[in-house]
């Protein structure tokens, strides 16, 4: 890549006011670096990634609400998590998090459960119960 | 206390805490010499792993590979530290920036507050220098950003203690010990070498052959999984190629930097024509990246398409394995 070719596009960074760095080869064709705002092909790829979430997010909301999974799906769907990574942070095996998904167990969790979630979440445990609570 | 630290800004974050971290301490170390010595150009596709669910690619060696194997091969020593308790990994941070020494930690992303929303996800393999405390907040140097920022205690703990997969663990590391003078000329031959084995590895998803291998994969995704699902793991190839911390692409024209830079300290003219040659090839997989982007930019793309993608990768794949057995000779 040119150093006149660093693309200096549109992108998330660019509302962020960040530049990234790349390598890139001048008139002489010695190597040097560049700052780039951006370029399209990766903001495009980064859109489409935080519309999967989105989409991942409302639709653990609806059924939410339908009373079809716990309010802990929506809430790791909401900080990007998958049933590995939230497992990890309340310290819990995987099977025992995705238990905790089916209305029924949930009910049933102690406080003190309930609170290693609420932990991780960052919300009072009324916004762990509810995910409408406050709003 | 805030220690004597200029920030020089990074492509790639472990690179760019080595390199900082060698300039502080006198060794004008640039970032693709860090990256080629420690041999951190590679192409891996990782079975079993699903990074925001989609299947991961890895561009680079293993976090914490580049600064080991750059230590071991100029001959300087480091420590490192992990830690089970925050409390016993916030006092050894202290500790050291009190003695004027500046540390490097692996942090996850996802709670780093300065970073834009849209590039915090569960990542846990970045990399900071952290270089003074001033009035309960850390002074921080974060290679990939262009000036240094700071962090509350709170937040320094929270990305320390990331969870998941590659978690740091509070994970502090620090050169301790430097030679008279850096073995640079052997390190760059070593380096090299041990590129040159990893690509051209005999291992189905390691390498030249881990190209083929997700080419294949490309071919057989939109029948396999659905166009939906095709475009969004062609998104993550793309977004794992040229991302803050990875970058295929990128890490392509380092090494190239690199080839150009080693050329000069071994004299050897046929480093400087390979330079030109990775280069073409970090081009090629740009190329591939705006052509894959066309895909799930449409979202309605036909199996036509994905066979152009992974037509290109396998040119890639080609190039790349020429290139290698090249520079293997040149050497």
């Amino acid at each position: 890549m040119k150093k006149s070719d660093v693309p200096q596009d549109t992108s998330h960074l660019k509302a962020g006011n960040h530049k990234e760095l790349c390598y890139a080869v001048d008139d002489k064709g010695e190597y040097t670096t560049a700052q780039s705002t951006g370029w399209k092909p990766k903001a495009i790829a980064l859109d489409n990634a935080i519309e999967e979430i989105n989409n991942r997010i409302s639709k653990a909301k609806t059924r939410v609400l339908n009373k079809e999974t716990s309010p802990i799906e929506y809430y790791m769907e909401l900080h990007k998590m998958d049933v590995g990574i939230l497992a990890s942070y309340v310290g819990l095996f995987k099977w025992q998090v995705k238990r905790h998904f089916k209305l029924k167990r949930f009910n049933k969790l102690s406080k003190k459960t309930l609170e290693k979630y609420a932990n991780v979440f960052e919300i009072s445990m009324n916004q762990l119960k509810d995910i409408d609570y406050g709003n | 206390m805030e220690i004597n630290f200029t920030h020089h800004q990074t492509a790639h974050c472990e690179n760019g805490v080595v390199s900082n971290l060698m300039k502080y301490n006198g060794f004008d170390v640039s970032e693709p010499m860090v990256f080629g010595i420690g041999s951190g150009l590679m192409f891996c596709y990782i079975p079993f792993l699903k990074v925001n669910h989609a299947p991961a690619i890895s561009y680079r060696t293993m976090p914490g590979q580049i600064f080991k194997r750059f230590a071991k091969r100029v001959g300087i020593k480091i420590k490192k530290e992990k830690f089970k308790k925050p409390q016993d990994a916030e006092a050894v941070l202290d500790e050291n920036l009190e003695k004027n020494n500046p540390v490097g930690l692996q942090v996850g992303v996802y709670n780093l507050v300065y970073f834009p929303d849209e590039y915090r996800f569960h990542f846990n393999a970045h990399n900071l220098i952290v270089y003074g405390k001033q009035d309960g907040n850390y002074l921080i140097s974060d290679p990939v950003m262009e000036t240094v920022t700071t962090l509350t205690s709170k937040e320094l703990e929270k990305v320390r203690f990331a969870k998941g997969a590659f978690a740091p663990n509070g994970h502090m590391y620090y050169p301790v010990g430097f030679p008279k003078e850096l073995n640079i000329k052997e390190a760059i031959i070593k380096g090299i070498k041990n590129t040159c084995r990893d690509m051209l590895a005999p291992m189905p998803i390691i390498g030249v052959k881990g190209i083929r291998y997700t080419a294949k994969l490309i071919r057989k995704w939109p029948k396999k999984k659905g166009i939906k699902v095709a475009n969004h793991y062609l998104g993550q190839i793309v977004r794992m190629q040229e991302e803050i911390g990875t970058g295929g692409g990128g890490f392509r024209y380092i090494y190239a930097a690199f080839l150009q830079e080693s050329s000069k300290i071994l004299n050897n003219n046929k480093l400087a024509e390979l330079s030109k040659e990775m280069t073409v090839i970090g081009d090629l997989w740009r190329d591939f990246a705006l052509d894959a982007s066309r895909i799930y930019k449409s979202r309605s793309a036909k199996d036509d398409a994905y066979n152009h993608a992974a037509s290109q990768l396998e040119a890639i794949a080609d190039k790349e394995e020429t290139f290698f057995k090249e520079l293997k000779k040149a050497i």
